[in-house]
């Protein structure tokens, strides 16, 4: 084989790869301790929740400091889209309507507060997520939420959503 | 345009009462020549003596520049900002696009919507990369460079936050405000980018794999659960908005772009898609995007945009000028795809016709329709009512409402009627 054939059968050997692929091909090999950890997310069961604990005591003092300027100094008076229910501001306060407690760690821990997100640590996020759940009588007052208890939870509106995807894909409801 | 004076004006065709005409007459090109006729007669006489030269044409130009903008006297088109906290919290806004000083299909960049759950972040491109990680089997990042030589697709969509028009959806009376604060959370562009398909597979689904969470890279860490359908499907890596890499308002370097699904899953500032098992029940399709029903239920991944339309010209805050004649214009979308009729009633309803709607009918994007009228200077109650290619049509507002608790302001696609008063004012109403 003369080198141009050569050279030409190796473009299109790597033609086809590509086409099999779709692509060139040119992603990176991801390394696992390479993803910062809001590139997941607490799923229900738990998987992905980050060691640590926190009670609703722990937790009222930080939501004292940083979260009740917005959300209400008890959680229910807002203005911005209280997290305690019933209340008169929000129809889906997140400790009542939720439909899973891991959602409150992960999005604390990921988004909250507004103007410093993921400056919480775990623990504190932990604490936060008891407080507002032991607030709206989800979770009694002294227990403590931990990675383990979390997924646990069982919160009261679970059961009351049609999954509209499930039952009628992307038809539009 | 000059039309000469001598040519009658056609017969006006008319469609259904209060002074519609037919759509035919557009196709024909009849109605702007009656238009022109009309406008003919309004011209000025020759003047006698020789007009004053305007100064533009009597001096050399401005010199070029290298990057367009709106002539200054356009100053006050401009998006509609809503900061619903104010000061407390600024990085939660909504901006809408001015629908009501468009005329086409395509969105200006600088004028399409925004909703900021966290502001718009400064994010360097340089550092900015995406991942693909989860149930694959090769985990992998791809830098703007790499993405920039895959093969791409460029597309017409629409983009909806579900929550537009949510004035309408609750306040308990209609509100007199532009098509920028009723609608205007809704635009249109070319998007380029690519297919999300082509790096899935490059990463290597496994069987498991069927939902994938896609990230954010800005300060809230924006996330939705997708399913791995709509993603092999059609969804895409958009890089490129009307042909100008995405502004950062829109998530720049590089958004998802789901076609016809609610504004808030086409992930802005994209930065992972984690593939999993199950939905993560991420904090927007747990509560704030989801709806719930009159008898206290909810529904959730609710993700398409139901058929919708709204009149833009006329619409609310304008003003006729006169009765006589006047193309009614608006827009039609559907996230099921594509807009198969749009009708239009100038009785409140009591007879419909037919639009002519702008070639090319896109699947999932704006689609531009009008419709000759003579306006005789009546009260006029306008509607639009559009169908969509799966037989779906709009709904008024009160059935749209009978299906939802009072509280809910999501996926509100009713008819929009505008009433006209005798002396020409446009205004919102719930009729
Ligand atoms: C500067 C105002 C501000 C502060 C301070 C703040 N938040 Fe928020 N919070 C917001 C805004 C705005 C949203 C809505 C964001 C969105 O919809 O994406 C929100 C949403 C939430 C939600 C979800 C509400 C829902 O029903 O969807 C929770 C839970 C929450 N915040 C918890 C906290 C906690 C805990 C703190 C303190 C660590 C905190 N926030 C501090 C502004 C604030």
């Amino acid at each position: 084989m003369s080198m141009r054939s050569v050279i030409a059968a190796a473009a299109l050997a790597s033609l086809a790869d590509m086409a099999a692929a779709g692509g060139p091909g040119l992603g990176v090999p991801l390394a696992a301790d390479e993803s910062p950890f809001y590139a997941i997310y607490a799923m229900p069961d738990g998987r992905g929740l980050p060691p640590g604990s926190g009670t609703a005591a722990d937790g009222a003092e930080i939501y004292a400091a940083k979260c009740a300027q917005c959300h209400g100094e008890t959680g229910i008076e807002g203005p911005i889209m209280p997290p305690v229910g019933p209340n008169d501001v929000w129809e889906k306060p997140a400790g009542k309507y939720w439909p899973y407690a891991t959602t409150i760690f992960a999005y604390i821990r990921r988004a909250m507060p507004l103007d410093a997100p993921k400056s919480l640590s775990n623990n504190e996020a932990y604490a936060l997520t008891a407080f507002i759940l032991s607030r709206n009588g989800v979770i009694a007052e002294g227990d403590t939420i931990t990675a383990e208890t979390l997924p646990d939870v069982a919160m009261p509106n679970r059961d009351n959503f049609t999954d509209v995807w499930a039952t009628q894909g992307a038809k539009p409801w | 345009m000059m039309a000469d004076p001598s040519v009658s004006a056609p017969k006006l065709e008319f469609a259904a009462g209060g002074g519609l005409l037919s759509r035919r007459m557009l196709l024909r090109g009849a109605a702007a020549g009656s238009g022109a006729a009309l406008a003919a007669l309004a011209m000025p006489r020759p003047a006698q003596a020789e007009p004053a030269l305007p100064e533009w044409v009597t001096v050399a130009g401005e010199r070029a520049r290298g990057y367009g903008m709106p002539a200054e006297q356009e100053a006050d088109v401009q998006r509609a900002i809503i900061e619903p906290f104010g000061d407390l919290a600024r990085a939660f806004s909504l901006s809408g696009t001015p629908h009501h000083k468009l005329r086409g299909t395509i969105t200006p960049n600088g004028l399409h919507f925004e909703v900021h759950h966290g502001g718009r972040p400064n994010l360097d491109p340089d550092g900015h990369r995406l991942m693909i990680h989860g149930m694959v089997e090769r985990p992998i990042k791809f830098d703007l460079n790499a993405l920039e030589r895959y093969p791409m697709v460029t597309a017409t969509h629409f983009l909806e936050c579900s929550g537009n028009s949510f004035f309408n959806a609750v306040m308990p009376e209609p509100m007199q405000s532009g098509c920028d604060m009723l609608h205007g959370l809704l635009s249109n562009s070319e998007w380029t980018g690519v297919p999300v398909r082509v790096l899935l597979e490059e990463a290597g689904v496994r069987p498991e794999g069927r939902w994938v969470l896609a990230v954010g890279n800005d300060a809230p860490s924006l996330a939705r659960s997708i399913p791995v359908e709509k993603l092999m499907d059609d969804a895409f890596v958009a890089l490129y908005q009307n042909g100008e890499r995405i502004r950062p308002e829109q998530g720049y370097p590089m958004r998802l772009l789901l076609p016809g699904f609610e504004g808030n899953m086409n992930v802005k500032w994209l930065t992972s898609l984690w593939v999993t098992d199950a939905p993560a029940y991420t904090k927007h399709e747990s509560g704030e995007y989801t709806e719930i029903l009159a008898n206290g239920s909810s529904v959730k991944f609710t993700f398409a945009m139901g058929v919708k339309s709204v009149i833009t010209h006329p619409s609310a805050t304008m003003t006729m000028s006169g009765p006589g004649f006047y193309e009614i214009s608006g827009i039609a979308w559907s996230g099921a795809g594509s807009v198969r009729k749009v009708e239009i009633s100038a009785d409140g309803g009591e007879s419909w016709a037919e639009a002519a709607l702008q070639e090319p009918v896109l699947p999932r994007a704006l689609t531009r329709f009008r419709l000759p009228w003579r306006w005789e200077g009546a009260p006029t109650l306008l509607m639009s009512r559009a169908e969509d290619a799966t037989g779906a049509v709009q709904p008024t507002r009160s059935s749209w409402k009978a299906r939802y608790d009072p509280s809910n302001f999501l996926h509100y696609n009713a008819i929009q009627p505008w009433q006209i008063t005798p002396e020409g004012s446009v205004q919102n109403v719930y009729a």
